[in-house]
């Protein structure tokens, strides 16, 4: 009898890496070297010249610079700059998602048609068009910018507090652009509940907001995670993201170069782990109380 | 007494038994849905428009929503320009096969952590959420050197190999998408057909794939158009010789004075417009016909009073 368990968990262990394998093969071959390359081009100083890559090892001496340069400055800031950004921007993605998601689940006429457009985000938020639409202003609000709401909101709040406030104004509707794929996950989670859950609650005399918070709620709250790393890595990797942009210009600089953007693009790379922590935190905090299964 | 009952009537048809049946609750769903659909459809609808117009009404300013005529000899020429026919069987090559074993690859990754604990599995977590984080450009050139030592640059593989093994674009999140849907399957149906005789396998086969149907159609369809989207991999790994639709639309301007027979033309918005369309199309016909997919109540199956 003793012996039971430790077969069941060598089986357990066997049956799930087997699962696994494909994967961990994929990333021995193809991540595992260029990530370790791009940390050990970060420890040097990296001079991309005709002949070749000439790569000197310098220790944390890039690091270093991070913290002491002015182009490690200005990096830093735009990280604190999004991780606010990100403070404001998340929750309203979340719940404006959600709250479309449950809209297009419902029996509705011309559902299909509703959510062929509201698939649109999807494709065109990730495609050249969005640039181009952020640069012609189709995708902000003028009305926003000029009833001189930016200057209310710029004389209301600390300047660090303001910024962020007004660009989510200016920004309202790039946020509705990058809510696609968030609403699609909530709607795929949506279709484990059977409609006739919700019958079988309401003849039992459930009102719709205890069968949102009971039925609903729980179907979408492992969703919600997938939805809020989605949300933080898609708008720090996006290619416009100042982050991003330091990363990119550093990388050809004449002064600072390949090894430093590598570095910069490490501790970007824990910011973001940090971020994602923080907000981890949150939803365990949040949903604790709020959802009981 | 007929007063309150026609009292009620109408408080019935403004807010029935429920706040999203009645009619007040009706409109302000719709309005809300509709107005938010305008915002999406907005740009493709000037797009569109725009794609329409030819010389004339492309300069007259008092023509802006409503074109003069029907005007399609833009679509022609970008049709031209795209290589359409060509470039676009190529394009589905570097997509629809990668989203295919993208998505294969990612729903067992997600089921091996949603339903073993075995060894490692933490340090998998970390890893997977590593290749997330870390910006994409800083491992671009180091990945560049060693697919060149795999000799697989210049050729679909490039794309195709990195997304069957799990690694491809965004590979993370459809683990993550797989790994909440797995988890939320009930385990009493797995001790069940295991009690039957089923080796973890088949319980993957017969109960796992048809309960995350869901998470398969969103996974492939994300899969699916960020593969179509992408422009900064492939014009790393294709080189210069190889072109997806994409690409070619980033350098329109230049393909088109390449163009046979349109050198006398200049390139024009309403010309860009229509190649643009042109590409969104594809993406849009997949996703109406997988729509049909997404059926609801999946959980019916099997388990009572849990």
């Amino acid at each position: 009898m003793t012996k039971k368990p430790m077969k069941r968990n060598l089986r357990n262990n066997l049956v799930g890496w087997s699962f696994l394998s494909i994967w961990a093969i994929g990333f021995i071959l193809f991540m595992a070297y260029p990530l370790i390359l791009s940390f050990y081009y970060s420890l040097s100083k990296v001079t991309l010249s005709g002949e070749g890559i000439i790569v000197d090892f310098i220790w944390f001496e890039n690091y270093r610079q991070i913290f002491s340069s002015a182009a490690g400055f200005s990096f830093l800031q735009s990280v604190r700059d999004f991780a606010f950004e990100i403070l404001f921007k998340v929750p309203i993605i979340t719940v404006f998602a959600i709250i479309i998601a449950v809209l297009l689940n419902q029996k509705m006429k011309l559902r299909g048609l509703f959510r062929a457009v509201y698939f649109l985000p999807v494709i065109i938020a990730s495609g050249p068009v969005i640039n181009q639409l952020i640069s012609q202003g189709a995708a902000t609000i003028p009305l926003v910018e000029e009833s001189g709401l930016i200057d209310l909101i710029n004389s209301t709040f600390t300047e660090s507090l303001a910024k962020p406030i007004a660009n989510i104004f200016s920004e309202l509707i790039v946020i509705l652009w990058v809510s696609g794929v968030q609403i699609l996950v909530f709607i795929a989670a949506l279709q484990k509940i059977d409609r006739s859950t919700y019958e079988a609650a309401m003849i039992d005399g459930a009102g719709p907001w205890e069968s949102f918070w009971k039925i609903t709620m729980p179907a979408l709250k492992s969703m919600v995670t997938v939805s809020i790393i989605f949300t933080i890595i898609n708008l720090a990797t996006f290619s416009e993201n100042d982050a991003i942009l330091h990363i990119k210009n550093n990388m050809f600089a004449l002064d600072t170069g390949f090894g430093f953007s590598s570095a910069v693009a490490w501790i970007y790379f824990i910011a973001l782990a940090l971020i994602l922590g923080v907000a981890m935190f949150a939803i365990r905090l949040f949903t604790k109380d709020k959802v009981r299964r | 007494m007929m007063r309150i009952t026609t009292k009620q009537k109408i408080k019935h048809i403004l807010i029935g038994k429920n706040p999203s049946e009645g009619l007040i609750g009706r409109i302000a769903i719709y309005g809300l849905l509709i107005i938010i659909g305008f915002v999406y459809l907005y740009p493709l609808i000037k797009m569109f428009v725009y794609s329409i117009k030819d010389l004339e009404d492309l300069v007259n300013p008092t023509v802006d929503w409503i074109p003069t005529k029907l005007y399609l000899e833009n679509y022609r020429t970008s049709w031209i320009v795209l290589n359409y026919g060509k470039t676009l069987f190529f394009s589905l090559l570097v997509t629809l096969v990668p989203a295919i074993f993208q998505t294969i690859t990612t729903s067992l990754t997600g089921y091996a952590l949603a339903k073993f604990k075995m060894r490692g599995r933490v340090i998998v977590f970390g890893l997977i959420l590593m290749t997330y984080l870390v910006p994409s450009q800083v491992y671009m050139i180091p990945k560049f050197v060693l697919f060149d030592k795999f000799g697989i640059l210049e050729s679909a593989w490039s794309i195709i190999l990195p997304a069957s093994f799990g690694q491809g674009l965004s590979s993370a999140i459809f683990i993550l998408i797989f790994y909440q849907f797995f988890r939320m399957q009930p385990i009493a149906l797995d001790e069940s057909a295991e009690i039957d005789g089923a080796n973890p396998y088949q319980i993957f086969m017969r109960i796992g794939v048809p309960l995350a149907l869901p998470a398969y159609l969103t996974s492939f369809l994300f899969s699916f158009v960020w593969y179509w989207n992408e422009t900064y991999i492939s014009s790393l790994f294709l080189g210069t010789n190889l072109y997806t639709l994409q690409l070619r639309l980033f350098n329109f301007s230049s393909q088109f004075s390449l163009a046979q027979g349109l050198s006398q033309q200049a390139v024009n918005e309403a010309i860009k417009y229509s190649a643009t369309i042109l590409i969104i199309l594809p993406v849009l016909v997949v996703y109406i016909i997988m729509q049909k997919w997404f059926v609801e109540g999946i959980d019916r199956t099997g388990v009572t009073g849990e």
